[in-house]
């Protein structure tokens, strides 16, 4: 069983319904002891990094979270929850969960690509993945494939080594965050269409060693 | 680079898409689960259902074409038509549509913006414009005003000034329609179009008017638009959508080529 935890963030059920498509089984679920129990977990959310931490920490979410991580449990982050993983989250200033070292840093204002123009906030649509690492999760991807992002802040990770992918906009950020059991997306694999349904069906089927 | 979106769009009355011409004349032409499935398939970078029912007492078709097309295709849509309040909005997005749109209920009440951004947060909540140009004047100085019950209430609201509050409110797009381009497949209303992009710093999608590929590179172009709608020109299977990305491609427009 694969947990989808549900902490008050959005609405899951497009999580529930690509993965439940594929085949798997899946829960949405807020309960502790379900999400201990479960094979592997996804971390989805939309929203505000501190209102998302306070439902994790008054839910005990926080707690359980990390010990699936010590525990080499997959775990695939999204969006929201890929934010909430790193250190701390300029948006709210939000101390976060600190799996992965790095802040949350909002894309500046005044951003603009490459010929001058200038760029909208939140970055919202389709867009690609630049330096793909070779993962198991990110395996089956054509060069061409692009995925559909919603989102005003990114992640920033201090280590090299935990980035798996980059997309561009206006700078290149960091859109595919990990290490060992742990992978997570700045976009939304369940809104990405046939590559976004690949990933998901790649993480479910995922043994970390 | 973030690529431009191409949006099919199903006007959807009692379960069924049709479409009509200055939104009259409307004729059926499909179901809307199936419609969706396929430019899914031939790929849209996202779907716009419009509730065109005009009985209250039929909404409940739409939530259930809602929930069907959200077990069948995996890219983002919005539904808008006769949204009216929170549990409205609350409904579509519970039935699994990404974004929500209002259109005369704002314009009514531009609470309602700001209420469901608060409740499902600004990524949600599209604002429809039905714009019309009336000429410059002290009292709609863009020379463009807001319109609503389907193009035939003009309300004295200048379509600028309406674009700019209601992203203040915590709009998080703008679906930009102008009256006198739609169904006429002429091309879109440019000048429009890149007014209001200029002036605001969400998306905005350009609606009404595409007739031909060259349209939609216009006015992605020199309009400024973020994506731009269609509906004629796919329905009838003028064009599809990959010959459309395959032109804007060719054109410099940077597209979603892989799906």
């Amino acid at each position: 069983m694969i947990a989808i935890i549900d902490y008050d963030a959005g609405n899951l059920a497009s999580v529930e319904r690509a993965v439940s498509y594929l085949g798997f089984k899946c829960i949405v679920t807020n309960n502790v002891k379900t999400i201990a129990g479960s094979e592997r977990i996804i971390f989805p959310g939309v929203g505000a990094a501190g209102a998302a931490m306070n439902s994790l920490k008054r839910l005990g979410l926080d707690l359980v979270i990390k010990q699936a991580v010590i525990d080499g449990k997959p775990i695939l982050g999204i969006c929201l929850g890929t934010q909430i993983i790193m250190e701390y989250s300029e948006e709210n200033e939000t101390p976060c969960l600190k799996i992965i070292d790095g802040f949350v840093k909002a894309f500046p204002p005044d951003i603009k690509s490459k010929d001058g123009s200038r760029l909208k906030i939140p970055h919202m649509g389709w867009n690609g993945l630049e330096n793909i690492k070779k993962h198991p999760v990110l395996s089956n991807l054509h060069e061409d494939d692009e995925f559909y992002f919603v989102h005003g802040y990114y992640p920033n990770p201090n280590h090299s080594e935990h980035i798996l992918g980059t997309t561009d906009y206006g700078i290149s950020f960091a859109s595919v965050i990990g290490f060992n059991n742990i992978i997570a997306t700045q976009f939304h694999p369940e809104k990405s269409g046939r590559p976004g349904l690949s990933l998901l069906k790649n993480f479910c089927m995922w043994n970390p060693s | 680079m973030l690529s431009k979106r191409i949006i099919p769009c199903l006007d959807v009355r009692e379960g069924k898409t049709t479409k009509g011409i200055r939104f009259e004349n409307n004729v059926d032409i499909g179901n809307p689960v199936e419609m969706a499935s396929f430019y899914y398939e031939a790929g849209a970078d996202e779907l716009v259902f419009y509730d065109i029912t005009a009985s209250h007492e039929k909404r409940n078709i739409m939530i259930d074409v809602v929930r069907r097309v959200a077990e069948t295709i995996f890219i983002p849509f919005s539904v808008g038509g006769g949204i009216r309040d929170v549990d409205d909005m609350r409904n579509v997005l519970l039935a699994g549509a990404e974004k929500v749109s209002v259109n005369s209920a704002a314009v009514k009440n531009p609470e309602i913006i700001s209420q469901g951004a608060e409740i499902f947060g600004s990524q949600c909540i599209v604002l429809g414009m039905d714009v019309k140009y009336v000429g410059e004047s002290v009292k709609i100085p863009s020379g463009y005003e807001i319109v609503i019950n389907g193009g035939r209430k003009y309300m004295g609201i200048d379509a600028l000034k309406w674009a700019v509050k209601a992203q203040k409110l915590g709009a998080g797009e703008i679906c930009l329609n102008s009256i006198d381009a739609d169904g006429t497949q002429d091309g879109y209303e440019l000048k429009l179009t890149s007014l209001i992009s200029e002036n605001v710093s969400i998306p905005v999608i350009a609606s009404g008017g595409a007739g031909k590929p060259e349209h939609l590179c216009e006015v992605l172009t020199k309009g400024k638009a973020d994506a731009a709608l269609i509906a004629s020109m796919v329905h009838y299977g003028t064009y599809t959508v990959s010959e459309i990305k395959t032109y804007l491609d060719s054109c410099g427009v940077k597209v979603r080529k892989s799906w």
